[in-house]
């Protein structure tokens, strides 16, 4: 089976700042990966790479086929890539069916001229999107707000819209940033459920950066993880739990060094 | 009934356009002084529409509105001056129709030209933001006024004396007609799917660019099609008063309009319209004390920050229930 995404030898380089270097990391169809790793890590640099926010110093990164640098962030995500955002980014101006409304902009048949003529072609795609809209808020129970301005919507429930409204764009592969951030208890439990059944219910692969190691451990099929920008280890919950350069990388090691004094 | 109620849109407009001709039609028995007052609130009522759109709905700082609408002013004018004649004699002579077809010709080079400005100073300012696109807009304003003033004063443009012997054509329906098409443009434009991408883009550029919204499309639509009606307010408004000057399309003409955006409340197309219509009729009134003018609209603004940040009529969320299928 060919993979969703490959990322061959990526380095991205700010100044004399290596963020990035030399990652090698797939992800396969239906897959749950997460991608771990200490602050400043270079985990969400992976993410906008991957996303096209920033272009790659060298390296390819290939989504189902197709060279993502070089493609802008809009043409990227209608390629099938969404992500939501470590610190909430909604549309703080417009209500919960709008949030989720724009992102269904690209999948419009019409354009500038139809909004204006308003004819029977563009009416009954409007009454579409606002069905296909109001299916998705109703799965995740957010039917109700559609009305609601998204800043007076609890934290919980504004993580929820941004992943509803990445979902909008119908994507193949799901970036999370951190979704976990800011949760109690019982709210990460749920968003583990919800995960689960995101990567089930709409048949896309999922890649996790998260730093709550239960979360992690507890969803992801394969984790990797990064530190100062290179990936130090590969493999199940149960390999990296065991893996000695990664509890180095987290705990330090014992004569006080890190794996990458040796 | 039922078709009435699903193209309620463009019902409003007809509506709007006929009311406007109507008016129009009977203009002879209001007194000359209202209705020039009328007329040059339906003109800044263009204006406010439709820099609402660049500054209040895509959240693009512009101060340059008064450029275009000089642009619009000056190729409008110049149009119905040097080649209303031949126009008139190709259609003719003069009637109510070739005066018609002529000042219809004149506005929409006016509006064109000032939409080729406007995305001339789009595309390579949009990649600033706030401040520093502001600052450009503005440069452009005064740009404008400085190429005018600088034209040679036997030229067609009259250099610092301006044009003069401008025909009359600005109608009440004309103006209304025009306003009517704007407020119906904008709004449509807002309220649709394809239109929430202006205020996503406001609210967050990264957050849109990431949800597949082309930011720097929408961003240049919006100064495209604000800059094209500030041109046609300026031809408008050419005609309505049948002199111009450089004077009048300076940075003191952007930040009226401006003014009315913020008052009327950012993004607000009712709010913006009602400001509009205010602004015109205190600044009617302020005319004997012309010296307080602008001490009056900066207290106005300061009172309005305190007391009503949102502006006047600020944007109410549309209320969405799932409809039965």
């Amino acid at each position: 089976m060919s993979s969703v995404l490959e990322l061959n030898d990526v380095s991205i380089q700010f100044g004399g700042l290596r963020a990035v270097g030399g990652l090698t990391f797939s992800i396969q169809p239906g897959e749950l990966v997460g991608l771990i790793g200490p602050n400043g890590a270079g985990k969400t640099t992976v993410f906008n790479l991957i996303t096209g926010v920033y272009q790659p110093t060298s390296g390819s990164i290939k989504f189902g086929g197709v060279s993502v640098p070089g493609h802008k962030p809009h043409q990227i995500t209608k390629l099938g890539i969404a992500r939501t955002f470590q610190n909430i980014r909604l549309f703080s101006s417009l209500s919960v069916f709008d949030n989720v409304r724009t992102a269904k902009m690209m999948h419009l048949q019409h354009g500038i001229a139809h909004s204006l003529f308003r004819g029977p072609a563009f009416l009954d795609e409007e009454a579409m999107i606002e069905n296909e809209v109001f299916d998705l808020l109703d799965i995740f129970d957010l039917g109700k707000e559609a009305s609601t301005p998204c800043k007076s919507l609890c934290y919980g429930d504004q993580r929820r819209l941004e992943i509803v409204r990445a979902l909008a764009t119908k994507p193949k592969l799901l970036l999370l940033d951190e979704p976990a951030a800011g949760m109690n208890p019982t709210e990460k439990e749920e968003l583990m459920h919800l995960i689960q059944f995101i990567k089930d219910k709409f048949q896309i692969s999922v890649l996790l950066v998260e730093h709550d190691m239960k979360v992690v451990m507890g969803i992801c099929q394969r984790i990797a993880v990064l530190e100062y920008g290179v990936k130090i280890a590969e493999g199940t919950p149960a390999e990296i739990q065991s893996n000695p350069k990664v509890i180095a990388a987290y705990l330090g090691t014992e004569d006080g060094k890190g794996p990458l004094d040796a | 009934m039922q078709l009435l109620l699903k193209y309620r849109t463009q019902a409003f407009l007809l509506l709007a356009l006929l009311v406007s001709f109507v008016v129009s039609q009977a203009s002879d028995n209001i007194d000359g002084y209202v209705l020039q007052i009328m007329l040059v609130a339906g003109i800044n009522i263009i204006l406010a529409v439709s820099l609402n759109l660049v500054n209040g709905h895509t959240g693009q700082f512009s101060l340059g509105h008064a450029g275009f609408m000089g642009v619009g002013a000056y190729m409008s004018a110049a149009v119905s001056v040097e080649m209303g004649p031949s126009i008139l004699g190709l259609l003719g002579g003069p009637s109510t129709l070739s005066h018609g077809v002529t000042f219809v010709i004149a506005l929409l080079v006016g509006g064109l030209c000032a939409a080729v400005c406007g995305w001339m100073v789009g595309v390579p300012s949009l990649r600033l933001r706030g401040d520093y696109l502001a600052i450009v807009t503005l440069g452009f304003n005064e740009i404008i006024r400085v190429v005018f003033q600088n034209t040679s004063s036997s030229g067609p443009f009259g250099g610092a004396l301006g044009m003069r012997g401008i025909p009359d054509y600005s109608t009440f329906f004309w103006v209304f007609g025009i306003a009517a098409i704007c407020i119906y443009v904008v709004a449509s434009m807002v309220n649709s799917t394809y239109g929430r991408g202006f205020l996503a883009v406001r609210d967050d550029e990264v957050a849109s660019e990431s949800m597949g919204v082309n930011t720097v499309r929408y961003k240049v639509v919006a100064f495209v099609l604000g800059a094209f009606f500030a041109g046609l307010a300026g031809g408008l408004y050419a005609h309505l008063f049948g002199a111009i000057d450089p004077k009048g399309f300076g940075f003191l003409k952007s930040v009226d309009i401006i003014i009315m955006v913020i008052l009327g409340g950012m993004g607000s197309t009712l709010g913006v319209v009602v400001a509009a219509i205010g602004l015109t009729a205190l600044n009617e009134q302020l005319r004997d004390a012309e010296k307080f003018r602008m001490i009056v609209f900066s207290i106005l603004l300061i009172v309005m920050m305190i007391v009503r940040p949102q502006g006047l009529l600020p944007v109410t969320f549309e209320k969405k229930r799932r409809k039965s299928a």
